[in-house]
């Protein structure tokens, strides 16, 4: 009797702990995200601007979609959902992410395999690689805008040259290479960052089922597909995973490198022009509530479809 | 023909050379352990068998043709690996057969093998399972199965018990030491740092110590004659009693060793005259550890109980017959009998 109630005074104690330990991440996720989250999905349900964020009044779903009659029978459907330039943005976001998620991985797993081999002079390689990683986001934009720069940009010049171009190419404003030049300026930053994890995936592979498999016999490329992959692909997916959070929400690259173009504008750089650009508070935060759904959409769909093991239960 | 032959093989990284001008010859369907002590070069000896290191010197031949420049999956050997190395993300029919599928085997001949292999190790019912979800046993007995559905000439192990515990190291030993019977013609190489394991498997023993081979010999040349102070020190347990001084340069000696199953205990009279520090018992023996007046500490190996206690003064009397004698270098010497 005495036992069990003094069992459970101690794991209640416990339990006392473990929530003290956790409170001040609590408070501080409810400070910096909870809060801020709420505020904006609140504010996209309201006719708030800039100067009169306190006397915004509630209007229900009229920023995300609204039909409006003129009278005579007629009308027309208003709102972020009717607007064409929102979907060009998520389209734009969308192909953002696909594309240089898909190269990131593919490059940073390459790039990874050769930093895992044993060569001299590898602890420099690898610390030169994360070069483009270390680089602000906004510095290294700026300084690719120069380098692609349609009359100074030294890209120009040297694909002049070689005599592969005849007359310089305006990458950041003319809207065919608008994007490419975005997406080539991502993958260049990003890239360290995937084969950074992709090799922490690696060096978690045991080396003694590499010699298993030459004493089998299997040739290296059938290593690669049925025993590197396999095992490093839970690393792969969560870096994956982190690298669509993350360029789904782009802003800076392509804010710096390609402002107010059609042809690169995402959600996020068509949220904040809605909220402080245009004056639409409400409007930028009906925005801002739709691009949380669809990363979270993306994200959730995303997990479930790889049935990643997030809480490392397989391992 | 030997089935495997080193012909002054050495291995050297750089400028250290951890194995020296190894010449050894096995002959087809022998057990033979490499022993000694970390660092002996024993499992660098292994793996330039199985071809996972590069012969630096000398030749390897396995059955007549050599070998140094031979693909490791084409030398005819399969290896149990210390840690298993089973592939992690395939079952354990997937870690039996995928070697197979290399070999281009047909299908029906793989499923063949691998069940042949899982009924004789009794893991038939675990062949759907991932290596997480088996115990350190059942590993084994699947690495073991993984390389005896490759059929090799030789048959590698890589200290493959150190990852198991005690009683479960028992019922492995044997079970390796059945297999060797079980596989008459596949000659065994097998490498461990534990005397025990080698003098109850081997039917050779190679001691290797400091990249050379001290001795070669079946266990009971190794236990009765050693060639050298190491052997002597390394094979037998408990170890056996140095003791110098006097009592060795009474022997022309420098060393003067003696095995403590081999000195007799007695209250009354004996040669040597001593108290009891120690005792250990196991049941089946009792280990006494006395300290004798002019030679040292010695530790006596007495069957069942012995009715001593510590503090307690007794005579210990060494057999003439059973006393190894060893020079300043530790090379055996003839000793003037009974001096």
């Amino acid at each position: 009797m005495a036992e069990t109630a003094k069992k459970s005074r101690l794991s209640r104690s416990r339990t006392r702990s473990a929530w003290l330990f956790l409170a001040p991440m609590l408070v501080t996720l409810a400070v910096v995200a909870a809060w801020p989250l709420g505020r904006t999905i609140w504010f996209s349900f309201t006719d708030a601007s800039l100067d009169l964020m306190s006397d915004a009044r509630w209007v229900g779903f009229r920023n995300y979609l609204e039909y409006v009659e003129w009278g005579d029978g007629e009308g027309q459907y208003y709102g972020l959902l009717a607007d064409a330039r929102w979907w060009r943005s998520v389209w734009n976001t969308i192909l953002f992410a696909v594309v240089s998620v898909s190269f990131e991985t593919l490059f940073g797993l390459v790039i990874a395999l050769v930093l895992n081999q044993q060569f001299r002079g590898r602890g420099l390689v690898r610390a030169a690689v994360l070069i483009p990683w270390a680089i602000p986001t906004i510095v290294s934009a700026k300084m690719w805008a120069w380098m692609l720069h349609d009359q100074f940009g030294i890209i120009n010049d040297m694909l002049q040259g070689l005599g592969l171009i005849s007359q310089p190419i305006a990458w950041t404003a003319s809207p065919d290479t608008a994007m490419v030049a975005v997406l080539m300026v991502d993958i260049w930053k990003t890239t360290p960052f995937m084969a950074l994890l992709i090799l922490a995936g690696l060096q978690m592979v045991p080396q003694d089922i590499y010699e298993a498999a030459k004493l089998d016999g299997v040739p290296a490329w059938r290593v690669f597909r049925k025993i590197t992959l396999p095992l490093i692909m839970p690393a792969v997916l969560v870096a994956v995973v982190f690298r669509t959070l993350d360029a789904l929400r782009v802003f800076d690259i392509v804010y710096v490198l390609t402002p107010n173009t059609d042809a690169t504008r995402t959600m996020s750089v068509y949220a904040r022009e809605n909220l402080f650009d245009y004056d639409q508070f409400a409007y930028g935060s009906a925005a801002s509530t739709l691009l949380f759904l669809v990363i979270a959409l993306i994200t959730i769909t995303f997990i479930m479809a790889t049935r990643m093991d997030l809480e490392g239960k397989r391992s | 023909m030997a089935s495997v032959e080193l012909i002054n093989v050495s291995k050297s990284y750089g400028n250290v050379q951890v194995l020296r001008d190894i010449n050894l010859s096995l002959e087809q369907g022998e057990f033979v352990v490499f022993v000694g002590p970390s660092g002996c070069g024993k499992s660098t000896l292994l793996r330039m068998i199985a071809g996972l290191e590069d012969i630096t010197g000398g030749e390897l031949r396995i059955d007549g043709a050599p070998m140094n420049d031979v693909m490791p999956a084409r030398r005819g050997i399969a290896m149990v690996f210390q840690s298993y190395a089973l592939y992690p993300h395939m079952t354990v029919y997937e870690n039996m057969s995928f070697g197979l599928e290399q070999a281009k085997l047909s299908t029906p001949e793989i499923e063949a093998r691998v069940q042949a292999a899982a009924k004789m190790l009794q893991i038939e019912e675990l062949l759907g399972r991932k290596p997480r979800q088996l115990s350190g046993g059942q590993r084994q007995r699947v690495a073991i199965g993984r390389a005896i559905t490759r059929d090799p000439r030789v048959f590698l192990f890589d200290e493959p018990l150190s990852n198991l515990d005690a009683a479960l190291r028992v019922d492995t030993r044997l079970e390796i030491a059945a297999l060797g019977q079980r596989l008459p013609d596949t000659t065994m190489i097998y490498v461990t740092h534990d005397q025990v394991e080698a003098m109850t498997l081997a039917d050779r023993i190679v001691v290797l110590n400091g990249g050379n081979v001290e001795q070669v010999g079946t266990p009971m040349e190794l236990y009765s004659e050693p060639a050298s102070q190491f052997v002597a020190g390394f094979i037998g347990s408990p170890r056996m009693n140095f003791l110098s001084g006097a009592v060795a340069e009474a022997h022309g000696a420098v060393t003067y060793g003696i095995r403590p199953e081999h000195i007799a205990l007695s209250s009354d009279a004996g040669d040597w005259a001593g108290k009891v520090t120690l005792t250990e018992r196991l049941g089946s023996d009792t280990f006494v550890h006395a300290e004798v007046e002019g030679i040292g500490a010695v530790n006596v190996r007495i069957e069942g109980r012995a009715d001593v206690s510590a503090g307690q003064a007794v005579f210990l009397t060494p057999d003439a017959a059973s006393v190894h004698l060893f020079d300043a270098a530790g090379r055996p010497v003839a000793g003037r009998p009974d001096a």
